[in-house]
């Protein structure tokens, strides 16, 4: 292929891309980029052997691999005479030895269709911030239930997890459906109020498959021997057809990790893109400084190319001087990222410490790292999916949070652009990354209430209270709301101070 | 259009290759991030560089990264002195094509205490050898970051290391208690004397390097590619007869016959296979058909399932 015929091809995939959000029934060209997946499930579920029997029956694991689980299995075997794929999977010593999975591991197979990235992780409650690991790169969720049992509080936890995260297309496998004797209406039911849940939690790409991972049935192959009644996708089938996460409809940035200055003739700025397209001509800004420039070239080791999207990394070329550095942001002129001193998140808390309101943070999002005070507004309950007041996070909760900057930040929701509305904070103490974040949405003014808005406080008794705040018109502006529980004599004083 | 762009010297002249399908894209375009983001981060990066196919991979993308400037990190060959002939050529090679750094340590103790991996056995020699020479490397340079090319396809606790490895000032891993890793947000956050092994190859399978030479043609060591050599089997394993310093046991012929290597160590640790792939087309037609895993000719990964993991916490790579 010629040089301008890679342009082209260049050309014609970002106009493909540009076309994306439009369903277009004809346009079957199926994603070959690698999928990325998280599984969910609890040690019961059987995700282990799902796993083991994806990466068997796609042929990833190698005799001398096998060989030695036979040997640590001590030639103990399931009743279909296959190794015990739960220890082929758990990799570290200690697993091995506590039979427990303790941290992510990724796995990789592939079909002659396309490649697969499953991050495997634990199932127990105390492991939230595996799982939100995991699933912040993934762009399909399996969710394991046992069929004789359905649904589970982990269930919806693991769902819930999943969508903040930001992941949209979920595969509910019921797994040992051979042992409630291929009962379709059992499977139906499952699969009913899986839908359900999703649905609620604003998820509509739903996929319910029978499964029996221990046999390989709709696994990799088909189950029809065995249950007739489906005749949907196997497993394998729907991750082959699944859509990758893009950021490519969205406004062009370009974090800015390194300015290149091999020579006094060459200036370049490299970074991966992070959401949009770029070509030769288009006006960017420079974030936060709010310069303005011409790209005259796109340049990287093969070519000089006239576009670029999402995910590509590469050096761009300006036609002027400007100051740009690392942590800087290069976005569309017309359709820039927000900036700012103020925004709400939701995180994840990490460590044994949590997040502590007040502390001051490092704060990373693309190549930008600065200080930020963290203060929680609220604690979502897994089991209610309700937010509940918080003043501080404990590990493995998720909060919804208010950021204050010492500096300009820059981003975009995460609703928007799963890389430049995400973060990570890292403890200045011990130097560990303590929370990953979603920014929701930039705020108006500094700490969190806005500071110069009138406000009301009122004293009521605890019953009439309750009865107010479970009201529509309160719920829908909880978040603007700050309660404390006291006692009567504690509220009288605080009015008296205020009085003063 | 590209081909009328008046700033020609940025045309590379291997240009005329066809684009990479999507999926080696993805990877590259990982890897090439990662590559950038530790240069950013970090004072004093290094490249391991083993000379194997992975390593391959590794400078061709490190190039491309930085690409049009130099690479900005000097390479590191830890050499055990008991590396294939064809190794050490291709490596001196390499540097001088590329215009590169390399630093190469070799564990004084090697020489002065006749450590070999006949004398001492596979994994004593491989302790001293290679994990504490690397230790002994990386503290003499003072290098705050070490890129490698571990893969987590290779093996079991790999699966589970993080692409920025952090380790103690003694180079430590602790599987236990690694920071969590989101998104492509990488916490490079460390004390002086601490260290990051970054892995950029973290997310490629075996077939993907192999693919990726083969679209990029990134040249690699010719033991890669069958051709009749002399061998000697030992310990069931085929070990290459070239080497003067390989002394025959009492039973043990040298014979010639047609093989190539999987991976690429040191040649007395490290097993042929019997295979008539010559070209890259055959690897990758050879390794779809496999049915055992490339580390299987390795003698050093063998003791003990968990053996790899026990290493690596020790600071081998």
């Amino acid at each position: 292929m010629t040089a301008p015929a890679i342009a082209n091809a260049a050309l014609d995939d970002a106009t493909a891309v540009a076309a994306y959000p439009a369903q277009e029934p004809v346009r079957a060209t199926r994603d070959s980029r690698p999928l990325r997946l998280i599984t969910c499930g609890s040690v019961d579920d059987g995700k282990s052997t799902l796993i083991g029997r994806l990466l068997w029956d796609t042929k990833a694991v190698k005799e001398d691999q096998a060989a030695t689980l036979q040997r640590d299995s001590n030639g103990k075997q399931n009743d279909l005479g296959l190794p015990d794929f739960a220890l082929l999977l758990d990799g570290l010593q200690a697993e091995r030895e506590q039979g427990i999975t303790i941290d992510v591991a990724y796995r990789y197979f592939s079909t002659d269709k396309r490649s697969f990235i499953v991050a495997d992780t634990p199932g127990h409650e105390q492991y939230t911030r595996n799982m939100a690991t995991g699933a912040s790169t993934a762009d399909l969720a399996v969710l394991l239930v046992d069929a004789r049992v359905g649904l589970l509080e982990q269930t919806r936890r693991h769902a819930t997890i999943a969508t903040l995260m930001g992941i949209r297309q979920f595969v509910l496998a019921v797994n040992k459906v051979d042992l409630t004797n291929y009962d379709r209406a059992r499977f139906e039911q499952i699969s009913h109020e899986f839908k359900e849940l999703a649905l609620s939690l604003g998820v509509r790409q739903v996929t319910a498959i029978p499964v029996s991972a221990l046999k390989g049935e709709n696994v990799v192959y088909d189950g029809r021997a065995s249950m007739p009644w489906y005749d949907g996708p196997t497993l394998i089938e729907v991750l082959e057809l699944a859509t990758t996460r893009s950021a490519q409809t969205v406004g062009f940035r370009l974090p800015v990790q390194r300015v290149s200055r091999p020579g006094e003739s060459f200036r370049g700025y490299q970074g991966t893109v992070a959401g949009g397209s770029v070509k030769p001509g288009d006006s960017v800004v420079i974030l936060p400084s709010g310069m303005v420039a011409n790209v005259t070239k796109i340049v990287t080791f093969d070519l000089v190319r006239n576009a670029a999207v999402a995910g590509d990394a590469i050096t761009l070329v300006l036609d002027r001087q400007v100051d740009v550095s690392r942590g800087d942001m290069i976005a569309a002129i017309d359709s820039q990222p927000m900036t700012g001193l103020a925004f709400d998140a939701q995180l994840v808390a990490l460590q044994p410490e949590g997040i502590q309101p007040g502390k001051r943070y490092w704060l990373k999002s693309g190549s930008r790292r600065q200080r930020v005070q963290v203060q929680p507004a609220s604690q979502l309950d897994l089991k209610t999916g309700k937010w509940n007041h918080a003043d501080e996070l404990p590990m493995n909760g998720i909060g919804k949070v208010h950021l204050v900057f010492d500096e300009q930040a820059i981003f975009d929701a995460y609703e928007q652009n799963r890389t430049t509305g995400a973060f990570i904070l890292i403890d200045p103490d011990t130097n560990n990354t303590v929370a990953g974040g979603m920014i929701t949405a930039k705020r108006a003014a500094l700490g969190g209430i806005h500071a110069e808005e009138s406000r009301v406080i009122l004293s009521l008794p605890a019953d009439l209270a309750d009865q107010l705040m479970a009201t529509e018109l309160f719920a829908g502006r909880r978040e603007d709301v700050e309660v404390r529980r006291i006692t009567a004599g504690k509220a009288a004083e605080i009015i008296d101070t205020i009085d003063g | 259009m590209s081909h009328n762009h008046p700033e020609t010297e940025l045309h590379n002249p291997q240009s005329t290759k066809p684009p990479l399908d999507p999926h080696l894209k993805a990877l590259e375009n990982e890897a090439i991030h990662i590559f950038r983001e530790v240069a950013a981060e970090f004072e004093r990066p290094v490249m391991l560089y083993s000379i194997g196919k992975d390593s391959s991979v590794l400078l061709h993308l490190a190039r491309k990264a930085f690409y049009p400037g130099r690479v900005p990190f000097p390479l590191l060959h830890v050499d055990t002195g008991w590396k294939f002939q064809e190794m050490i050529a291709f490596r001196d090679e390499m540097v001088e094509k590329y215009d590169l750094d390399l630093v190469v340590h070799t564990n004084p103790r090697g020489a002065a205490e006749s450590v070999t991996p006949f004398s001492h056995g596979s994994a004593l020699y491989t302790d001293i050898m290679k994990t504490e020479a690397l230790r002994q490397a990386l503290d003499a340079g003072q290098y705050d970051a070490a890129f490698g090319g571990a893969r987590r396809d290779e093996e079991a606790s790999r699966a589970k290391e993080r692409i920025y490895s952090f380790r103690t000032p003694d180079h430590r891993w602790d599987p236990r208690n690694q920071r969590p890793e989101l998104w492509n947000l990488y916490n490079g956050m460390i004390r002086k004397g601490e260290s990051v092994r970054a892995f950029p190859l973290s997310n490629w399978t075996e077939v993907d390097i192999w693919r990726y030479i083969q679209a990029e043609e990134i040249p690699i060591v010719p033991l890669y590619f069958a051709k009749k050599r002399p061998i000697v089997e030992r310990d069931g394993m085929m070990i290459l007869a070239e080497d003067p310093r390989l002394e025959l046991l009492p039973d043990e012929v040298k014979r010639e016959e047609v093989i190539r290597f999987r991976t690429l160590g040191c040649f007395p640790l490290t097993g042929a296979i019997r295979s008539g792939a010559a070209t890259l087309d055959d690897i990758i037609s050879e390794l779809e058909t496999a049915t055992v895993s490339e580390r299987q000719g390795r003698a050093i990964d063998r003791d003990q399932s968990g053996s790899m993991e026990k290493k690596k916490r020790e600071g081998y790579f």
